[in-house]
């Protein structure tokens, strides 16, 4: 009953953490109509920032997350700006899908560079078995707890701005109906951009967390994107709530698999998952059918 | 005949002579990416039969190399094939690979544009965790094959023909499906898929035909890998960077032509190659392919050949038009000859470049 209960804790708490990436790339999915399959690397840039800002300037992570974030949020922008932006013509989809990819493959062989193939963990205080407290019997983490607080933060945020601000609601806007959305007079091209940099901001966030808990090398992007984009598919595409549910569900899936059956497989089971949910309900498990239909 | 409609098959001649004879100069290097040329050319062939006449981005096409690549592994670990006779594996190879499209296909081709690539994307890992998850496919360690006891001077040249013949088949096979009934379907649910079905497309088994051939190529040439390169690791059999080479090369020479995925190939993969033998940081070479990549699709996003054939046809029309105004003075109506030339190299340029 004990590992039962932390698989479930592992896995909503992580969950959480995860659903703070997800929640980046169904934003930028649900403006700009692209998947941002940069988003794993971009993941790994930001742990890597949380890294060399503990290991080499001696900054607490949640620190330097100041930094970070408006970081990547520039890097955001500017990814924006430089190669999603020019993409014109009927091709435009797959072209931006594309393109993000390539972005991926140059931060990729960037990281590599810097800091070759080793595997790395930000080792700071949070990671320190100092930083535990015992709960029913078995030992939970603080970071455990305060990525989760970070995330959900985060993602109350991001639904704040998106329905309570003058912003959020040209956001929602240019999500329903681009061209309508200009016609009213919103800059869908400086929405599409901020969003974008939102998204990958919060790859800052999501980052340092999951740098503290798993130990990372520039390759862990492809992994970290094949998670991101099933729980996105499983949430239903452009959908916040969703993201954050199917997250949860499915990393919570993933650590119950991980315990009972073999720490190899649990990620088998997320994609078997996914299969299975596009078969009988391809528009995702909190998806509107045909929402973005073209 | 016009003369320029000589350009394209001497281009042809010129090219297969070439490819014939290369391995004849006996220089181990230049065979050994020639393979790897010629491998790329026949995958970017085989995935612009599918995605690039369907419209339907796969990033999935590592799931049948690597299906290819682990059936010869198997084959001959378990029957202890070794020599001449592995050759004769490469049809199963590509069968495997075939029958593992069709429920790939049924689930994937069920969804569209981002939701399909990501499924692509999908499958390709958990068949890249399989291989290195089960005992039977040899987990992380992989497979090599026994060791041939040919000539290292001459060892790459059988795989050279064979990959030449399969490029050769796979690209005669695009042409011939290009112009037919089928190709025609296919480009339909490209241009508008549910218009397509209106009028009457079964687009399902249409595309998942596309898929499942596209697949076979793929499979043979993973059967081929697996003794030129002799070993089935997962992260090379099922490499990410497999699906991105090929689908840039496509890209580069032209999404969805006939020549371009084969004109893309034959630019970026020596470059590749070139890349994996001198540069001594593959990472370096890795990151100039993204840069190239994104040069490609901002500066020429319908790829080389099209964007190169446009301007040539703009260039042949406004060179008549002026030599119809010079024999006839400036014309008071629209210039025939112009109009007619132009139309007719027009959609024939476009349709074969």
């Amino acid at each position: 009953m004990g590992t039962f209960l932390q698989a479930i804790t592992d896995g909503v708490l992580q969950g959480g953490v995860y659903g703070l990436m997800a929640v980046g790339l169904t934003l930028i999915f649900g403006v700009l109509d692209l998947i941002n399959i940069a988003q794993g690397i971009l993941v790994v840039l930001g742990a890597y920032l949380s890294y060399v800002l503990w290991t080499h300037l001696h900054i607490d992570v949640f620190v330097g997350l100041l930094i970070t974030i408006p970081a990547m949020f520039i890097l955001g922008v500017g990814i924006q700006y430089l190669f999603i932006r020019p993409l014109r013509g009927r091709e435009r989809t797959s072209m931006s899908l594309l393109a993000c990819y390539a972005v991926a493959i140059i931060i990729e062989g960037i990281l590599y560079q810097i800091f070759g193939s080793n595997y790395v963990s930000i080792n700071d205080y949070w990671t320190s078995p100092q930083a535990e407290f015992k709960v029913f019997g078995y030992y939970l983490p603080y970071i455990y707890l305060l990525g989760f607080a970070l995330a959900v933060i985060f993602v109350v945020a991001i639904y704040l701005m998106l329905y309570r601000t003058q912003f959020g609601r040209s956001v929602r806007a240019t999500m329903q109906d681009h061209t309508a959305a200009r016609l009213i007079g919103i800059d869908v091209n400086r929405v599409a951009a901020l969003t974008f940099g939102i998204g990958v901001g919060v790859t800052a966030a999501g980052g340092m967390v999951f740098g503290t808990l798993n130990t990372f090398n520039p390759n862990t992007g492809y992994d970290l994107i094949s998670r991101l984009l099933a729980i996105v598919i499983l949430g239903g595409m452009g959908s916040i709530g969703g993201a954050l549910g199917a997250s949860v569900l499915v990393i919570t899936l993933a650590s119950l698999v991980d315990v009972y059956w073999n720490p190899e497989w649990s990620t088998v089971v997320f994609y078997g998952a996914l299969v299975l949910v596009l078969v009988f309900r391809p528009q995702g498990l909190f998806g509107r059918k045909e929402a973005r239909a073209q | 005949m016009r003369p320029a409609a000589l350009w394209r098959p001497a281009g042809l001649v010129v090219l297969l002579a070439a490819a014939a004879v290369i391995p004849l100069a006996k220089n181990v290097t230049i065979t050994h990416v020639g393979v790897f040329v010629l491998l790329y050319v026949g995958a970017a062939v085989a995935w612009n039969i599918f995605s690039g006449f369907t419209g339907y981005i796969s990033l999935g096409a590592a799931v049948f190399f690597g299906t290819g690549v682990y059936t010869v592994a198997l084959l001959s670990k378990h029957l202890n094939l070794a020599g001449g006779v592995v050759f004769a594996l490469y049809p199963l190879a590509g069968l495997v690979a075939a029958v593992v499209a069709v429920p790939f296909g049924l689930i994937a081709l069920r969804v569209r544009r981002h939701t399909f690539v990501v499924v692509t994307i999908a499958v390709f890992f958990i068949f890249q965790l399989m291989a290195s998850n089960f005992s039977w496919t040899g987990g992380t360690t992989g497979i090599f094959p026994p060791f041939l006891n040919w000539d290292p001077a001459t060892y790459d040249m059988p795989f050279y023909y064979t990959a030449l013949i399969i490029a050769v088949a796979s690209a005669v096979l695009a042409w011939a499906i290009w112009g037919s009934r089928f190709g025609l379907q296919l480009r339909a649910i490209r241009d508008d898929e549910d218009r397509a079905r209106g009028l009457g497309v079964k687009t399902m088994r249409v595309k998942l035909t596309a898929f499942v051939i596209s697949g076979f190529i793929t499979g043979v040439l993973g059967g081929l890998y697996f003794y030129f390169q002799s070993e089935a690791l997962p992260q090379y059999a099922f490499n990410p960077f497999f699906d991105l080479t090929i689908a840039l090369m496509a890209f580069l020479g032209g999404f969805g032509t006939l020549s371009g995925p084969i004109f893309g190939a034959l630019l970026l993969e020596p470059y590749l190659g070139y890349a994996q033998f001198q540069v001594s940081n593959a990472y370096v070479a890795e990151g100039v392919l993204g840069a190239l990549f994104l040069v490609v699709i901002i500066f020429l996003p319908r790829g080389i050949l099209p964007t190169v054939g446009e301007k040539l046809t703009a260039l042949r029309a406004s060179r008549q038009r002026r030599a119809a105004e010079r024999a006839t003075g400036p014309p008071p109506v629209p210039p025939a000859g112009a109009t007619v030339a132009g139309s007719a190299a027009g959609p024939g340029a476009r349709g074969a470049s």
